[in-house]
């Protein structure tokens, strides 16, 4: 721990060193770095690319571990991964993927396509977005850890108590989940802030709540639910940090605590949370479906209210997840029927998703493959989660491969089928070339078939009484076939992100034949009136929005470029700073010192923390204008 | 903040009256606390939900009856409620481009909250003493949460209302400074109302039983 002290404070003195003005080389040489550029950038376009680029890296450890629990579970008592180990895998998968995979590539999405869909130039805080990608980075760092530090989280995503206690689970394992965890969080907590001020304030002349795309608004509705879905997350694993750090007693039976307690504040964040993950993933599909039917959105409206309702319903129905806890008949029956309304808005999306479809002229590429294909398998998701709603059932299907089967069908089908379709169809507007068409389809079928061939198949694993999170099964079990051909698919999924990443870099090398220019898939919505990728300051002039697809309806009339709402005039736009980036480090420090119970380091981050916000209380910083002409040679570069 | 608003902000014009709502950086800001008080709201709410499912788990430390002093908690109320008093005059100032005003009352304000801040700790060495520690039961643990959550945020919103106070001093009255100290204080108010629920829900409720 000491050695620890000393070799923070020796990296502070170098760090003073070399930013304190003593070295005035190193610093500019540091500046001119084009790291430098995006180390510091508050650019929502960049910041989208980093989210991108964070949930990507993340997602290789997440689909590493879910392999590896599969090899495991490819022969009957299998001895390649057990026990604590197995333990770890399937805890790091499960919150791997959820907060540190689909979480930042929906933020990347958001932040890449929300500005530019309501004609904006920037976010309401660019300051907070950099921090909420660099808190998320610091979370996920950290919490990945413990896999070279004193052991890998190893109570499951859920964490539950009070096997997540120091009793049951000693070791700095829980402790990286923990801090991780609310470090991301507060990141994530400052995104869905953002989010929620941009669209509100941000609209440009024209984009009323009803003209603005469905994407904008299930980016709203999922930021909403961040906004109160988290902080019951951050109440919660502050008390299990209290409890494991601090000797509270919050859920320690003998000293008058209550486990139900923990289930009750993760479950309250945990159920907003699916639909956190899906509704974007919901908006993409609503864009892209129209888009490539060439047809609005039908239904608009009653979309825009399912998406509302949705959100709302998503805050009642948290007991759900615990009907085997013993809350009695009555509890039961009132979250059963909550969790079965849920479906009455779902069911009108995907009726407005086909409907939409219908007498379209549609294009299937590979955005839009991933959109049709994510309709029925959505669809079966939805049945079982129905089928889960049950409090009959759900006792027989608790905590079997049924249910795995069926979050997987949701999160898989809804939440990783939206995100690349999404990226395809984005894409081109954020490095301003298209991703390969022919590779892209070869990556939808293989991902699509391994995702059928390793899911459909558990839930009859579950069925026959596989419970999930075991780490073996018996021969006798009868259930060694179907867990092979599960492990067959989920290979073949791995090669289907593969082939994802070879099309990432195929059509950047072939990037000169693949450029997008500013409109490629004949879009509907404002982000395809401007250049790609689009300039700094996205709008030379911002638009006057005439009606919904409000892009589409100046093409209908003949124009070339949206109205603009405003004359020409020089724009402000804000400097770029290393404080976000520093004030996660801080955190970061803090949690690490905290980990290994060394409270000093774990005030010495806290400490960075609050200087670097004094910095930027006291550091008045004004931005910097665009000029007229810059604008102007901008635009005819373009 | 459109590049009008910009030019004014640079230039010393006079300020218009509604300073803070001026530029869209202001409008921003606004918006931006409001939601961050939701987002606070429902972080208290479950801490006030733990504390209630917990408040009987006194195991063999003394009971909320025995513990509480209503008369010391309710000085702590009543000077607390008069600092939201205080912060509203201070952004009265505000208005009237008054910049004295502005700091003898976010000054009194301040001061005031230091004086809730070490009854709190008075209070917390007193229960320690009589054995109510944030070890000892489950009661314990959540009460030292919730009424140090809130004690917390008295001490981030005196630390952050003294730092615009310089920056008022230094800057004076503009449209930067403007919508920081409005926003400051909506800040104060719901720090203020989330302990009249504290003052409701634990204190007085905890002598009724």
């Amino acid at each position: 721990m000491a050695t620890l002290v000393v070799l923070l404070v020796f990296a502070l003195f170098i760090v003073a060193i070399l930013t304190g003005g003593y070295n005035k080389q190193m610093i500019s040489r540091f500046r001119s770095h084009w790291l430098w550029e995006w180390l510091t950038t508050v650019d929502h376009k960049k910041i989208g690319i980093l989210y991108a680029i964070g949930g990507g890296f993340f997602f290789i450890f997440g689909g590493i571990e879910a392999l590896l629990m599969r090899i495991q579970l490819f022969f009957p008592d299998n001895q390649f991964i057990v026990g604590r180990d197995f333990n770890e895998l399937l805890s790091m998968h499960g919150t791997t993927m959820i907060f540190f995979v689909a979480m930042p590539l929906l933020f990347a999405l958001m932040n890449v396509a929300v500005p530019l869909q309501i004609g904006a130039r920037d976010v309401a805080f660019p300051f907070l977005n950099a921090l909420g990608f660099w808190l998320f980075l610091a979370g996920g760092l950290l919490m990945n850890l413990g896999w070279l530090f004193g052991g890998a989280p190893d109570s499951g995503w859920t964490n539950y108590v009070p096997i997540a206690l120091n009793q049951y689970s000693p070791g700095s394992g829980i402790d990286y989940y923990v801090l991780g965890l609310q470090i991301a969080g507060f990141g994530t907590t400052m995104g869905g802030l953002n989010f929620l001020a941009t669209i509100i304030n941000m609209r440009a002349p024209g984009m009323g709540f009803l003209r603005m795309p469905l994407f904008t608004w299930t980016s709203f509705v999922a930021s909403a639910l961040i906004l109160f879905g988290f902080p019951p997350l951050t109440a919660g694993l502050f008390l299990v940090m209290f409890d494991r750090l601090f000797g509270a007693q919050f859920f320690e039976v003998a000293l008058g605590g209550n486990p139900v307690i923990w289930q009750h504040l993760f479950w309250i964040f945990g159920h907003p949370e699916v639909y956190i993950v899906v509704l974007p993933a919901f908006g993409v599909m609503s864009d892209v479906i129209s888009n490539f039917a060439r047809k609005r959105l039908f239904g608009y409206t009653s979309m825009v209210f399912a998406t509302l309702l949705i959100g709302f319903l998503g805050f009642m129905v948290w007991a759900h997840h615990m009907f085997t806890v013993g809350m009695g008949p009555m509890v039961n029956s009132i979250f059963a029927i909550a969790t079965m309304a849920i479906a009455v808005p779902t069911g009108i999306k995907v009726f407005n998703w086909m409907f939409t479809m219908w007498g379209g002229k549609i294009t299937y590429s590979t955005a839009m493959l991933y959109a049709v294909g994510f309709i029925p398998t959505f669809v079966l998701g939805g049945v079982t989660g129905i089928m889960l709603a049950l409090p009959p059932a759900d006792f027989q299907y608790h905590d079997s491969y049924f249910v795995v089967a069926h979050f997987h069908y949701v999160l898989i089908g809804g939440t990783v089928f939206g995100i690349l379709s999404g990226l395809y169809y984005w894409w081109p507007k954020m490095f301003g070339y298209k991703l390969n068409e022919t590779l892209g389809k070869w990556n939808f079928w293989v991902f699509f078939i391994g995702f059928h061939l390793t899911f459909l198949i558990q839930h009859f694993i579950g069925l026959f009484g596989m419970p999930r999170r075991y780490f073996t099964y018996q021969e006798e079990d009868g259930i060694t076939l179907f867990n092979q051909i599960s492990t067959v698919g989920a290979v073949m999924m791995g090669v289907g992100a593969l082939l994802f990443v070879a099309n990432i870099v195929v059509s950047y090398r072939n990037r000169t034949s693949l450029v997008a220019g500013n409109d490629p898939w004949d879009g509907r919505t404002l982000e395809w009136a401007i250049s790609s990728p689009p300039p700094v300051f996205n709008f030379a002039q911002l638009p006057q929005v005439r009606s919904l697809d409000c892009w589409w309806h100046e093409k209908m009339e003949g124009n070339k470029e949206m109205e603009p709402a405003e004359p020409l005039d020089h724009i402000h736009m804000p400097n770029d700073t290393p404080l976000p980036i520093i004030m996660s480090l801080g955190f970061f420090i803090s949690g690490l010192g905290l980990v290994f119970r060394a409270f000093e380091v774990g005030v010495l981050g806290l400490v960075v923390v609050v200087v670097t916000m004094f910095v930027r209380s006291f550091k008045p910083d004004h931005g910097y204008h665009i000029e007229v002409e810059e604008i102007k040679a901008t635009k005819k570069g373009a | 903040m459109s590049s009008a608003e910009l030019n004014h902000a640079q230039t010393s014009a006079p300020l218009p009256p509604h300073p803070e709502k001026a530029t869209l950086e202001g409008r921003n800001k606004i918006l931006g606390i409001w939601l961050l008080i939701g987002a606070e709201t429902v972080l208290f709410a479950c801490l006030f939900g733990t504390y209630l499912a917990l408040k009987g788990s006194n195991m063999n430390g003394p009971t909320t009856e025995e513990l509480f002093q209503i008369p010391m908690v309710a000085a702590a109320t009543l000077i607390l409620l008069t600092s939201s008093l205080t912060s509203v005059l201070g952004v009265v100032g505000m208005h009237q481009k008054n910049v004295k005003k502005v700091m003898l009352w976010f000054g009194i304000t301040v001061l005031l909250g230091a004086a809730f801040l070490g009854l709190e700790i008075y209070e917390f060495i007193e229960y320690v003493h009589e054995g109510h520690t944030f070890t000892g039961s489950a009661f314990g643990s959540a009460f030292y949460t919730l009424i140090g959550t809130h004690g917390s945020h008295v001490l981030f919103g005196i630390t952050w209302i003294t730092c615009l106070m310089i920056q008022v001093a230094r800057r004076g009255l503009t449209l930067e400074t403007t919508p920081k100290l409005f926003v400051a204080s909506l800040y104060w108010h719901f720090v203020d109302v989330v302990w009249v629920f504290i003052f409701t829900v634990v204190y007085l409720m905890g002598k009724v039983g």
